[in-house]
């Protein structure tokens, strides 16, 4: 499989001239399997670029996968030009909620006065399913959703496919409440889909110091990242929903206290950007 | 006899993992069983009570846990497993509160007004319940 990030930016899109290099735009992840299936991860505002792109080459079939719903994750979906396409199936995966369908929760935004084009009036033929906590097979890759600890349900996706697992937990804070350094790997948020992943996209919202403003507001310190991906026996973090007020230049400090507690292996822990390639084959390759 | 349901050490649904870091930031004692059957967890305000740490316990089936309580109404009639709050809660899937007598691993016997209720989930799954403890009169040793 490939993943290709558009978007890694937390809370709100930040275009300007600080944030060029690792990018604005909020939460998206294109994976392209090699039965021809598209996942995107998120519909954040990474997905209107991409769907300038995917429009000229539709996939045989479009899954989309939302963790949850706040804004940053879904305010591209209108945007999404193959939404427009009639000839495609789209299938949208996302929490399940006990009081309302997944459909009419995402048409809450998709509907005026917040969008002028209502959900049920696109031309794409859209089916939607709540979020797999059982494996299931699309294409040529298994995937599983789990709950994790953030604000509102939401859920993280491990993605599978010929031996090699991706793992996608953008909004997450599994150390609320807790100490990850000594609590048992069974009882941590999120542990069960990120073990043994080859890359893990996990939130790296708050550097260290910055975290104890933020306690409970459903984002990790670095230091619960790298400690979380520890435990989870990962290969390989990309830290990302970066946060709006982080520059570039803040970005590359942040990268640095995280490479710091992952000594002589830095190289396994990276900043995510717009653009970036994820290569999961015979070997991996970001 | 030991419960055939629920796996020591297994992954914990968020329901749960939330329940357990509620209860470990109380003072109000409080236990947790998986949606097996399993005792997964307690706090240390439970600890006091029972007079063992949860680290020294370690997960047991419910059923073996209930027994070693010896749990009985404050007639002194032993309470079915599947009577006591936890026991309702779980197989019934309705909250319960009793008044219930517990001998603690200390010996002591107190009574206790029980409350446990079930986390039941988005999809109307089991998840475990929470339990939740308080010392009612004055507790004799047995003997």
């Amino acid at each position: 499989m490939r993943a290709r990030v558009w978007g890694c930016r937390g809370s709100v899109a930040v275009p300007g001239a600080d944030t060029v290099k690792y990018g604005g735009n909020t939460s998206c992840v294109e994976v392209r399997l090699s039965s021809g299936h598209a996942l995107v991860l998120d519909a954040g505002t990474g997905m209107r670029p991409l769907g300038v792109v995917m429009q000229d080459d539709l996939p045989v079939e479009l899954h989309i996968l939302l963790t949850h719903l706040h804004l940053d994750h879904l305010q591209g979906l209108g945007f999404f030009r193959p939404l427009y396409s009639a000839a495609l199936d789209i299938h949208i995966w996302g929490p399940m909620s006990p009081v309302q369908h997944l459909s009419e929760r995402i048409a809450m935004y998709l509907s005026p006065p917040l969008f002028p084009v209502r959900l049920e009036d696109v031309p794409s033929h859209l089916t939607f399913h709540d979020a797999p906590e059982e494996p299931v097979t699309i294409g040529s890759a298994t995937i599983r959703a789990a709950k994790v600890t953030h604000q509102g349900p939401t859920v993280g996706y491990r993605i599978e496919e010929e031996g090699r697992v991706l793992v996608y937990l953008p909004d997450h804070e599994p150390s609320l409440g807790t100490d990850l350094l000594t609590l048992p790997a069974a009882w941590i948020s999120g542990h069960d889909i990120a073990r043994g992943a080859d890359v893990l996209l996990h939130d790296a919202q708050y550097r260290d110091h910055e975290y104890g403003a933020h306690v409970g507001w459903g984002h990790s310190s670095i230091a619960a990242t790298m400690e979380f991906a520890r435990k989870a026996d990962v290969d390989t973090v990309i830290l990302f929903h970066h946060d709006p007020y982080h520059t570039d230049i803040e970005l590359e400090e942040l990268l640095a206290e995280a490479q710091g507690k992952w000594p002589g292996m830095e190289d396994r822990v990276r900043l995510a950007y717009e653009g970036m390639m994820i290569v999961l084959d015979s070997e991996v390759k970001v | 006899m030991s419960d055939p349901l629920g796996t020591p050490g297994s992954p914990k649904s968020l329901p749960l993992i939330l329940a357990r870091e509620l209860a470990s930031n109380l003072a109000t004692p409080m236990f947790l069983l998986d949606a097996g059957g399993m005792l997964v967890f307690y706090n240390d305000a439970a600890a006091i009570l029972l007079g063992r740490s949860f680290a020294e316990l370690g997960e047991i089936p419910s059923g073996e846990f209930g027994e070693a309580l010896q749990l009985a109404t404050p007639d002194g009639e032993p309470v079915r497993r599947r009577d006591s709050p936890a026991g309702v809660a779980f197989f019934e899937r309705r909250p319960a509160h009793e008044t219930l007598l517990a001998t603690a691993y200390d010996g002591v016997r107190r009574q206790y007004e029980a409350t446990a209720y079930p986390l039941i989930g988005a999809a109307g799954e089991m998840h475990g319940v929470v339990a939740v403890f308080w010392e009612g009169a004055p507790g004799e040793r047995n003997g």
